[in-house]
């Protein structure tokens, strides 16, 4: 019933000594959402990049819209939609000259080009802005723009890279109820990858990825689900003594970030008034929540997403991304 | 499926036709695309336009004013049958201003590049070729309007020219202009960032224009400056260019063979030239159309 649009066998990268990319294995299926997550410089570019065909792997393999993207690169590019990490735009040219340009170099048939691009500019509601050039634009909608060129010659799948960084809260928003009116009216596969944890929860699945490899992949629940029951947090100006109360006396091992304490346990309401009531140490302030996909990650790679993690990974993926543009 | 192609391989083969035939109208659409969206850029920012009209005029109305008075008693000019200095300068004038707008037309790449949009354009399911093709192009034309209006200005500069001379001079600079962008995007092809555009301005334009004959004669040179000027190619879009506009001022040919370019002490005919120029500008468009094949 629903067709694998999106294959890959062992993919690794390599850049010299730097190995982005690890070993992935994944499978995309028609019509779905698909988020890619994790921290900068974990290979999700990368890996995007790959399926693009915009980079050549080291080794493995990968399909996409069941061709080889080894083999006929040209002929994946016509069936997919690219939305960069980067600003591709011409911003001298208008909203609808660039969306022209894009016609003209994927051949879309002059009888239908003027249509289709009313039509997505109308999807992406640009249409009253289609004559101005792109630089008054606002960064939101030249996303939007970019996800209209992208649709333009009717891919079967619309990859989208970090589409939402950089933008705030509200626009992210906007970003995401257009992605999904574009699936509900369009049946297209959307293939995106982000580190904000909170996005990927639009995602029909998931795949989380550290340091070049797969470490877990799912429905944003059946993900939830790996981390048992809820997640207690507590502040204690004691975190030490607290921690050491809480192994001792309720039997659970605390992670410790400074004064916070962390843990994941079965049932949370039970659990907060034995805490309150059993821990001599001082506790300052108190929060039960449903576990997110912060804690997701958490718990498999034992470390946090961190937005400006400016660290030696970092800066090797700056070199990759250097050595890529030559 | 295989039994189709079995019964029907002219079917297959008129398929591989097709697709030869698709491939191409695709690789001309990218060109034609590539090269308008140059175009509507030019014509958009027409300030620049008219900016980079401005040295021109500045060297041949200071500078040739200047210089044709003090060389009136001269050898080459006030000498030889009345020859102004301005009547000199004049195609050369207009051989400089192709010559800048032609490179910097095409190095536009190097913009694009830099702004993202270039990435667009790689991703494409169209033959390179296209855009190497399609920016040699817009940046030939570019130099061709640039061109054209310093002809139009002509008679304001003191400069006559029949009907006849402009129709021959047009196809000539065309040829200039085309060998001076193929020239740009082979360039632009092989630079990584905005640094080297200066460096290519400096180290490579700037010498380009003064060896090209474009502001005294190439003849009589000291040796090393001899061979410099012949290695320089925009000489050889500048001289015919020169040899087309000092005919119409009626000059015997004698006098202007003295003026114009020589190799070992052989003149080019205006044909030669003009194929030697045409011929750099497709070595450079192939180098060009290579090294964007070659980019991952």
């Amino acid at each position: 019933m629903s067709e694998t649009v999106i294959q890959a066998q062992g993919l690794v990268k390599r850049y010299g000594e730097l190995e982005a990319v690890r070993g992935i294995d994944l499978e995309v299926q028609a019509g779905e959402i698909f988020g890619f997550l994790g921290p900068n410089g974990a290979g999700k570019s990368t890996t995007i990049s790959i399926l693009c065909t915009l980079l050549t792997p080291t080794a493995g393999t990968a399909r996409v819209a069941g061709i080889d993207v080894m083999h006929d690169p040209a002929g994946v590019r016509q069936r997919i939609g690219l939305v960069f990490q980067d600003p591709s735009l011409d911003d001298q040219l208008t909203g609808r000259e660039n969306l022209e340009f894009h016609a003209f170099i994927y051949s879309v048939p002059a009888s239908v080009r003027r249509q289709r691009i009313d039509e997505m500019l109308e999807l992406m509601q640009l249409t009253e802005r289609a004559g101005s050039q792109v630089r008054t634009y606002s960064g939101g909608m030249k996303r939007r723009l970019e996800i209209a060129r992208g649709m333009l010659h009717q891919p079967q799948i619309l990859f989208l890279d970090e589409p939402t960084l950089g933008l705030d809260p509200q626009t992210r928003q906007s970003i995401w109820n257009h992605l999904n009116e574009l699936r509900s009216r369009k049946g297209i596969t959307i293939f995106m990858t982000t580190h904000y944890m909170d996005e990927a929860e639009y995602c029909d699945r998931i795949g989380i990825i550290d340091r070049g490899k797969i470490v877990a992949l799912g429905t944003p629940d059946q993900l939830k689900a790996m981390v048992g029951g809820d997640v207690v947090t507590i502040t204690s100006s004691k975190p030490e003594a607290a921690a050491l109360e809480i192994k001792e006396l309720l039997g659970v091992t605390p992670s410790r970030d400074d004064g916070t304490l962390r843990m994941e346990v079965s049932d949370g309401k039970a659990f907060v008034p034995r805490l309150v009531r059993e821990l001599m140490a001082p506790v300052d302030t108190v929060t039960l929540r449903r576990p997110s996909l912060d804690d997701v990650f958490l718990k498999l790679t034992g470390h946090v997403i961190r937005d400006e993690e400016a660290g030696t990974r970092d800066q090797m993926r700056m070199m990759g991304r250097a050595w890529r543009r030559r | 499926m295989s039994s189709e192609v079995a019964v029907k391989p002219p079917g297959a083969s008129a398929g591989v036709q097709d697709a030869r035939a698709d491939t191409r109208m695709a690789s001309l659409r990218a060109i034609y695309i590539i090269w308008y969206r140059d175009i509507l850029r030019y014509w958009r920012d027409r300030w620049r336009l008219v900016a980079s009209l401005a040295q021109p005029l500045l060297f041949l109305i200071v500078f040739g004013s200047g210089l044709s008075s003090s060389l009136k008693g001269s050898a080459s000019f006030g000498a030889s049958g009345g020859l102004s200095y301005i009547q000199f300068m004049y195609p050369g004038i207009i051989g400089m201003a192709i010559l800048f707008t032609a490179i910097f037309g095409a190095m536009s790449i190097v913009w694009d590049r830099e702004f993202g949009f270039l990435k667009e354009v790689l991703v494409a399911p169209i033959d390179r070729s296209s855009v190497a093709i399609g920016k040699a192009l817009g940046g030939t034309t570019q130099a061709m309007i640039q061109g054209l209006i310093l002809l139009i200005l002509a008679p304001f500069v003191g400069v006559k020219l029949s009907l006849l001379t402009v129709l021959t001079m047009i196809p000539l600079a065309a040829v200039l202009a085309f060998g001076l962008s193929s020239f740009g995007v082979a360039l632009a092809s092989t630079m990584k960032s905005m640094q080297g555009f200066q460096v290519v301005m400096n180290l490579l334009m700037m010498p380009m224009f003064f060896l090209s004959g474009a502001l005294f004669p190439l003849s009589g040179l000291p040796g090393w400056m001899t061979v410099l000027t012949r290695i320089d190619p925009a000489s050889y879009g500048i001289d015919p260019l020169r040899r087309v506009v000092l005919s119409d001022s009626g000059l015997p040919t004698a006098v202007i063979d003295k003026l114009g370019l020589t190799i070992n002490g052989q003149v080019l005919s205006i044909p030669l030239e003009a194929g030697i120029m045409l011929a750099f500008g497709v070595v450079m468009l192939a180098i060009a159309v290579m090294s964007f094949r070659r980019r991952d």
